[in-house]
Formats: structure tokens, sequence, C-alpha cells
């Protein structure tokens, strides 16, 4: 196979600039919030003691699913030995870090005390996933740091072993990683709408799907910004059949997830609520995360994603793909909350702390801009990364 | 001779101050001693793990309208209402349930059940949340990161996340905004040898709903009457061996 040429970004387009400008901003305005959040108390967010984590969990769990499943295309070409995917294997390590980045520094700036990062950092509870996490997550920097270095060091890269052996290795932590994200929520008995192994298997197949959509978006932006086309025709239906294949898998996890829920007479009152009377959270699943984020961009891909359609279909089907993440964030994370929780089943009840009540919750201003900053900290990054190091490759034709 | 020997002012300064020195340390000691040893010991041991404390609450007994266990333990502890229901910590609770089909119900409070397999203390990432050998389940605010992961964990919403900021401290209930609280089975009152103030409140209002004791102690009255009246925990399909037993629910 001839050598794959890579490149920096060089020449920049107005384009380029406002786009770092933008998220420069967004950034900002996500401190700026933080900030003031860590002032005023978490009193100024629409977080309560019934909905505990808001919308900045929503966009920190998506990014770090999605940071997991953005490795995708690195471990195919060197754990799989898909050599088609190998030029963007540097683009796919590089994001995986940038979104896991953007994903933690969400988590950091929503703590009740953000100052006390150190102690996180140096105590550490080993009953807890969370603890396991941030081992997980601090690890997948250094691991997957390491992978893109014996990606790209001339010497080392010589031989195809290290990138396997570090490429492998980096694929079994991925693996871990999505397992311990998805796990924070499949270990907590308390709450009927989580509670199951399953979370974990439901937010590996999401990631493999979120992952590639911001893989494939950041390819499509790249190619306007160096003027060539990054994802060569073959690639595009590559990439189709991935998605297609992604988005039944996350389909079909939350079928069985649901259906083996409702077939439980225990936990029927909470998914009768989720996927019935549940105002916005239904919404959210049935509309956002079913119908624009699976079925809408599945069908795109399906009946319109070949041919001189394929481009089109690929680059309206990503985007909807991430609506679709958040969406599912949205309704796990917040609706999973709102349902309250079963003191006395099969009881009504009633107090002045909002027992037995349906919980309310709206994102105020400052936590969906802190949820929104770690995205647009995850693509300056991303763009930065490109601008510094050769991580976009060269299509042989140029 | 040694008679005439000039007096060393500086040596016998510093002997001086060496005597007060150890004065001033020992005395503390010797006072305490003839105060009393033990409640002194007392105060100052570690949580002993042969003692388990918990509570036994009879919802029979618990008198609808009466608070008086919410206002005691809000006063003593300096949790109030800053207007925000939502956001507002609450250490302790009423709540008042009923069976749909026949109508039947109680009301009783509901607090920290300082469980022995507590979840709050499994999922804290910097061992905050953590039980002590006596079975009291705390928060040590100096390490908490206010994550909130224990609110999720917790199948009792016994756990309050400080919004905003606090004032009128007391001095055995140090809060924090941006730190989780919750129910301490009054420690610091347990560790002088008294009671919870919700078990002494609930007494002054003639109610004596709430039983405090050592669920060790097969001659606590707590684990008599556990022994003889049917008494059920919380969720305790869960297994979390919740320290505070109910009965009349």
């Amino acid at each position: 196979m001839a050598k794959i040429a890579y490149q920096k970004l060089t020449d920049h387009s107005s384009f380029f600039w406002g786009l770092l400008g933008f998220h420069l901003l967004v950034i900002a305005a996500g401190l700026g919030a933080a900030l003031y959040m860590e002032h005023h108390g978490h009193v100024v967010t629409g977080m309560s003691n019934q909905i505990v984590w808001g919308a900045p969990h929503v966009f920190a769990v998506f990014l770090i699913v999605a940071a997991s499943g953005a490795l995708n295309v690195a471990s195919f070409s060197s754990v799989f030995n898909k050599l088609a995917y190998k030029p963007y294997a540097r683009l796919s390590g590089v994001l995986a870090i940038a979104l896991l980045m953007g994903g933690l520094a969400i988590l950091v700036l929503d703590l009740g005390r953000p100052d006390r990062l150190i102690v996180a950092m140096t105590i550490y509870n080993f009953r807890s996933i969370f603890a396991w996490n941030i081992y997980l997550y601090v690890g997948f920097i250094a691991v997957v740091g390491l992978y893109l270095y014996v990606m790209m060091d001339r010497r080392v890269s010589r031989s195809e072993t290290p990138t396997r052996i570090v490429g492998g290795f980096a694929f079994f932590w991925r693996f871990a990683l999505t397992t311990g994200t998805g796990s924070i929520f499949g270990f907590l008995i308390a709450r009927d709408a989580y509670s199951s192994a399953i979370m974990a298997v439901l937010f590996i197949a999401a990631s493999f799907l979120y992952g590639l959509a911001f893989t494939v978006l950041v390819l499509l932006t790249m190619s306007r910004e160096t003027r060539h086309e990054l994802i060569s025709e073959d690639m595009l239906g590559k990439f189709r059949g991935l998605f297609i294949l992604f988005a039944l898998a996350v389909l079909y996890i939350t079928a069985v997830f649901h259906l083996t829920k409702l077939y439980a007479p225990d936990y029927r009152e909470v998914e009768t609520f989720l996927l019935r009377d549940g105002g916005i959270y239904t919404l959210a699943f049935w509309v956002g995360q079913i119908g624009i984020g699976l079925l809408l961009p599945l069908a795109i891909l399906v009946f319109r994603g070949s041919g001189r359609h394929a481009w089109h279909a690929v680059a309206i089907a990503a985007p909807l793909f991430l609506i679709g993440g958040v969406a599912q964030m949205y309704f796990t994370i917040i609706g999973g909350q709102a349902y309250p929780l079963r003191l006395f089943p099969g009881m009504q009840v009633s107090s002045s702390f909002h027992d037995g009540v349906i919980a309310q919750y709206w994102p105020s201003l400052p936590e969906v801009l802190l949820g929104v900053s770690g995205v647009s900290l995850a693509m300056l990054l991303t763009g930065v990364a490109l601008k510094v190091l050769p991580f976009l490759p060269r299509p042989a034709s140029v | 001779m040694t008679g005439n020997r000039p007096v060393d002012e500086g040596r016998r300064g510093f002997l001086m101050s060496s005597v007060a020195v150890a004065a001033t340390l020992l005395a503390p000691g010797v006072t305490l001693y003839a105060m009393g040893g033990d409640a002194a010991a007392a105060a100052t041991a570690p949580a002993s793990a042969k003692v388990r404390w918990g509570l036994l609450i009879d919802a029979a007994q618990c008198k609808d309208g009466c608070a008086a266990c919410i206002d005691a333990c809000s006063s003593a502890h300096g949790w109030q209402s800053a207007g925000h229901p939502e956001t507002d910590a609450q250490w302790v609770r009423k709540i008042t349930a009923t069976d749909p089909k026949t109508g039947a119900g109680f009301s009783a409070p509901v607090m920290c059940q300082h469980c022995a397999n507590a979840p709050c203390v499994d999922v804290c990432p910097t061992g905050a949340s953590f039980k002590r050998a006596d079975g009291i389940v705390l928060v040590d605010r100096h390490i908490c990161i206010g994550c909130r992961y224990c609110m999720m964990a917790c199948p009792y919403k016994a756990r309050s996340f400080v919004h905003e900021p606090v004032a009128d401290q007391k001095p055995d209930a140090p809060r924090g905004k941006g730190t989780v609280e919750g129910c301490t089975l009054c420690a610091s009152r347990i560790d002088a040898g008294g009671v919870p103030h919700c078990v002494e409140a609930c007494k002054t209002a003639g109610h004596g709903a709430i039983l405090f004791g050592d669920l060790n102690d097969p001659s606590s009255d707590i684990v008599k009457r556990i022994a003889t009246y049917r008494s059920t925990r919380i969720r305790a399909d869960l297994g979390c061996d919740a320290a505070v037993y109910y009965t009349n629910i």
C-alpha cells in the first residue's frame, strides 16, 4: 500500500477563523457561567434536590461517551487491520482526547466545589465507580496520547507492532471507559429508571454511533477547509454502512432495555411515565432520540445514501445522530430523576420535600452555556491540534 | 560555696517557663480526671464498632400536624427555608403515605437511614460520604467536592445539596455552599452521652414516637421493642440494612 500522506491546516479561510472565534466566545461564556454558578451557588441553575444532575451532565456524559467512540476509526485500522481507515486514525485519536476533555471540563466546573478538584485527584474511594472513572478518563488521555505518538513518530511507526499493541490496549481501555460511564447509572439501585447492567452496553453502542458522527462531521468540515475531499466515495460508503449498523444496535439495545423493564410489573409505572406520560421526557425519547436521532437518519442513509446523494446523506445524518445523542442523555439523565423515588412502593406519598411528585426541571441559561461550552472546547482543541500537527490525511490525488 | 554562687537568671527563667508549660499541658487532663474521666474519655474517644446506633419510629404515635422533630433538628443544626422549596435543604421531613386502594395510611418522619450497606458511602469518589464505626453515616465537608452522586444513589432522598450561601451556622453542624449534607443522628450529642434532638423533641411534645438506642445491645429498649413488635425498614428489599426501624406503617 502506498505511504499515506498527512497534512496540517495552513491556509485558513475566514470560515475557519470564524468557527474558531465562535467556539472561543462560547467557551468564554461557559467559563463566565461557571463562575456565576460558583459564586451564587447552584440556586441560579434549574437543578434542585430533586433533579441533582442537569443540563451540564447531559452534555458532559454525551461528550464522554462520544469520546470513546471517536477512537473507533483508529481501532479499525490498527486492531482489525482495516487499512482503508488508517488515514483517519490520527484524527480519530486527537478527536477522542478533545471530546473527553470537553466533557470533563463541564463535569469539573459543575461541581459544588470545583476548587477541590485536587481532592478528587488525590483521595479515592475504590468502591466508587466515579473514582474508577477518574483513573479511566485520565488513563484514556494518556493511552491515546501514546497511541498517537507511536502512529506519528517516524522511527517508531516504521514497525507496525507498536501501533498494534498500543492500539489494542487503547481499544480495551475505551471499552472499560464506556462501561464505567454507563455503570454510573447502572449501579444506581435506588433509581427505577436506571439500575441495569444493560446501561453499560447501551452506552457502548451509543458511543460507536456518536463518536463516528463527530469524526465524520470534522472530516466534512475540514474537507471544506483544506479544499480536499478527505472522504473518498469508497469511504463514504463504509461510513454509511457503519452508521446504519451502529444506529440499529442502539435501537435494538434500547428496545430490549425498555421491554425488559416493561415486562416487570414493578417497573411498569416508571416506564409508563418515561415512554407515555412524561411530557418533555417522552418527547425527548420518541421525537428526539428515536425519531430525529435514529429513524430519520437511518431512512436517509438507507434510501438516499448511495450514488450521488451519498455525501449529502452522510452530512445530514451525522448531525442528526448527535442531536439524538443529546436527546438520549436528556431523557436518560433528567427523565430518570424526574420520576420520584419510591420509598413506599404502591402507596401515594406526599411531603414538603417533593416526595411522590414528578420533579420539574427547566435548565437555566448558565448551565446550558456551561454544557455547550464543553462541545466548543472539544472543537477548539481539535481545530488547534489540526493546525499544530499533521493529523489530517492528504488525499493521494492532490 | 554554692550559696555564694551568683544566680543564673536565664536558667531560672527557663526552668520556671518549663514548669508553667508542663502545668498548662497537664492541667486539663488532671481537671478532666477529677471531673469524671469516663465522660471526658467518651466525648473524645473514637466511635466504637461494638455499638450500632439506630432509631425505632412508631408511626401510630406520630401525630398529624406535629413537626416537633423537624423544628428541633432545623434549629439545632441551622438548616431552614431560604424561600426556595426546590433547593432548600431538609435533613428530616414527614412523609404522609396512603394506600390508594384502601385509603389507609400513615405519617412518619424520614431522615438518613444510616444504612450498614450505604449506597451513598459506596459511590462517593473521595470518601467524603463515610460511615463511622458505630454506624452513623456522615459527610466530611472538608473533602466533599459537591458531585451529588450520593444524592443520585440514596434510595431515601435523605441528602440535600447546599444550593446557596449559608449563614448562622451552628458549632456542631458545619455547613457549606456546594457540599452535600444530611441527618447526622446528632453524632456530637451521642458522643457526649445524649440522644438526638428529634428524639428528645418528640418526647417533650408528649408523643414519644421515636426511640433511640444501640441495636447491638440485646438489653436496650430499642432491641426489646423490635424483638416484640413487628417492625419494618423502608425499602428493606434493597438490602441496605438501614438502622431506622418503623412500626405501624
